[in-house]
């Protein structure tokens, strides 16, 4: 039962790891500044909304994954999106803002599904065709870059004096996604694809359509990233998307979704994500050297996926 | 005319990388306006340390696996480099021989972690990158180091200079033209992967990238083939290290840089004609693939702003049209879609 309550082991161990860090930082909090800083309400709420982000994001990398392929146009997808949108501005440039993730996420799947260009490679391109063309249409001047009010909305605002909005939007699309992933006909066909896309063809699935929705999923759900990071920001930047590549495949990796497709629990990716934004906030707060923080970062990965993500031996 | 049908098809990604090159280069040829020598030497230049990466990337996408490690690992060994690398005479080459082992642990490190731990290649080697660039980050927090002056020279432009540099002789001739990257490169090709490619070893790379199970049925010693391969790459990646730190004279932990070099060696290795999945190509085709990505942004310094193409010439739109051609270049391979009588035959 693929989609039962049992919690898995990626997902127990990624939630043991994050008691670890926050038990770890507090140790450290205490020792030095006497304060458990961790874990007051303040620190994890501010944690979580600036890890909405990188939530949002990663919820779409994981469509792709699930389906054994993998969307290096992300952080063009992100950034385009929003600096298109805060150059048109209002609520015209909100609906540009979605309307080019859609385009994107077309095109990305149109080459992958239809051309079968490998999806590694063709998003590649894209995302320096989409960093060409914000270099040509911003390179010569300097278009409005302050966010729209939906932006600072979603990506600044909190309601009650302690909800950030970013965490609901996040909460909205993991609805979305867990409801199509295990209560749809094209969450099993992802399954399906990511496990062996000849089997799903021949079973009468639409696999290229497949392809192509979740490809969509994905760039949408950057563009959704790029609306809200832009209002956290107050404007929008070219290199907003850079340092949301890698992290978000880390957080789907580490959330126990197989890299080539085909097994994977969102829940998983929620931990995931946590366990990033968790790591690097803690770290940096310990001020830890950047070095540290890289090294660090990495055994974490590695060590994690000793621990659950061996894959099987090939002998036959 | 059976066996050479047979090569031409085995080879179709190779010749075809090697056609682009030549349409690309020989059109930046006959627009610039002063083409000689010292201009092939500074292409190279240019081009040198992405084509190493690129060559690094091939030998672990022969296996199956992608390797996004290459870039921070030659940042690190750039890093490491230019403290070893600061001496004169003999301490030079040994830092060299430091750095090149560097290099090739770190690429056996990334191999005992995809063999022994039997983690994906794309992520374990995302999580040894980072641990490269922290590495590389505890060696040069800021861009430094001070690699002798002649030294870099040397190394980094013709035959004649390198013994003009040193005293060794004042003119070779017509061969002291022959920039000297081109030697190492040849070098490079000849003492190491050639004898690879042939080796026990270098063959079981390509069998285990067309059907592991099936290398493994056959007697390949899976295992130590893929750390072979992984080694390999890291070596490529420490002579792109190497090569950086001559031609800069310093050692920078630029982690963008890094990436970016990453992304690209895996434009180069496509385009070069090896598959992602696999079994077939080289990195003879790899070095052809590089060298067209580069080419593509040498045309745009040399279109003339006035004519018709002039508006090309602007940098505004030089990556775009980069982006473009790199899409095109990697669509070319869509072609056998449309060739397929049954669609079944496109999933595996």
């Amino acid at each position: 039962m693929p989609f039962g309550l049992k919690v898995d082991k990626p997902i127990l161990l990624g939630s043991a790891f994050i008691v670890i860090i926050l038990a770890v930082g507090t140790a450290y909090t205490l020792t030095t500044q006497g304060t458990a800083t961790f874990l007051s309400p303040t620190y994890l709420l501010q944690q979580l909304h600036f890890g909405a982000f990188l939530g949002v994001t990663a919820a779409g990398m994981m469509m792709v994954i699930l389906l054994g392929h993998i969307d290096l146009s992300v952080p063009w997808t992100l950034a385009a999106s929003a600096m298109l949108a805060t150059a048109i501005g209002g609520l015209l440039g909100d609906v540009t803002c979605i309307g080019v993730g859609l385009a994107v996420g077309l095109f990305n799947g149109i080459g992958v599904a239809f051309l079968r260009v490998p999806s590694m490679i063709f998003t590649l391109g894209v995302n320096t065709v989409l960093l060409g063309l914000m270099v040509m249409l911003t390179g010569g001047h300097a278009p409005q870059s302050a966010a729209t009010d939906l932006m600072l909305f979603l990506g600044r605002d909190r309601s009650f004096g302690f909800l950030p909005h970013s965490v609901v939007v996040w909460a909205a699309v993991s609805a979305v996604l867990v409801f199509m992933l295990t209560r749809t006909p094209l969450g099993r066909y992802m399954y399906a694809i990511g496990n062996k896309e000849a089997a799903a063809y021949l079973s009468g699935v639409r696999t290229r359509m497949v392809i192509v929705a979740a490809f969509v999923m994905c760039s949408l759900c950057a563009a959704i990233a790029g609306l809200a990071l832009a209002g956290y920001s107050a404007r929008a930047y070219q290199a907003m998307g850079d340092q949301y590549l890698l992290p978000s495949i880390a957080a789907v990796v580490l959330g126990g979704t197989n890299i080539l497709g085909g097994r994977g629990r969102y829940s998983g990716t929620v931990v995931g994500v946590i366990l990033i934004v968790l790591l690097q906030s803690v770290l940096s707060v310990m001020q830890m050297e950047e070095g540290w923080r890289q090294v660090i970062y990495g055994a974490v990965i590695i060590v994690m996926l000793l621990v659950y993500g061996r894959g099987q031996r090939v002998e036959s | 005319m059976k066996t050479i049908r047979l090569y031409l098809s085995q080879n179709a990604g190779l010749l075809l990388a090697i056609g682009m090159f030549a349409v690309i280069y020989l059109t930046y040829v006959s627009m610039h306006p002063h083409y000689g020598m010292n201009v092939v030497t500074q292409n190279i230049n240019e081009t040198l340390a992405l084509i190493f990466v690129s060559m690094a990337q091939t030998v672990p996408v022969l296996v199956g696996g992608l390797d996004l490690s290459v870039g921070p690992l030659m940042t690190l060994v750039n890093c490491f480099g230019s403290v070893v690398m600061a001496g004169t005479g003999g301490s030079i080459a040994l830092g060299i021989i430091a750095a090149l082992a560097l290099g090739a642990a770190g690429g056996f490190f990334n191999g005992c972690i995809v063999v022994y731990g039997r983690i994906q290649p794309i992520i374990a080697t995302l999580a040894t990158g980072a641990i490269y660039i922290g590495l590389a980050l505890f060696l040069r927090p800021t861009p430094g180091g001070n690699v002798n002056g002649d030294f870099s020279w040397a190394f980094t432009n013709d035959i004649n200079e390198l013994g003009l540099t040193y005293g060794w002789f004042d003119d070779a001739g017509i061969f002291g033209v022959i920039p000297i990257q081109f030697i190492i490169l040849l070098l490079i090709i000849v003492v190491v992967w050639i004898p690879f490619r042939r080796s026990t070893l270098g063959r079981g790379c390509y069998a285990i990238g067309s059907a592991e199970g099936a290398a493994y049925m056959s007697g390949v010693r899976v295992n130590r083939s893929k750390l072979a391969a992984f080694t390999l790459g890291g070596f490529f990646a420490g002579c792109a290290g190497v090569y950086l730190t001559m031609q800069m004279g310093s050692g920078n932990a630029d982690a963008p840089q890094a990436a970016e070099y990453t992304l690209r060696s895996i434009a180069a290795v496509v385009i070069g004609g090896t598959s992602l999945f696999g079994g077939t190509g080289g990195v003879i085709g790899t070095i052809f693939g590089a060298m067209v990505l580069r080419s593509i942004s040498f045309i745009f310094r040399v279109v003339p702003e006035d004519s018709a193409f002039g508006f090309v010439a602007s940098p505004l739109l030089q990556p775009l049209f980069e982006g473009i051609i790199l899409l095109l270049a990697v669509s070319l391979g869509a072609a056998r879609v449309f060739r397929v009588r049954n669609r079944l035959s496109l999933f595996t």
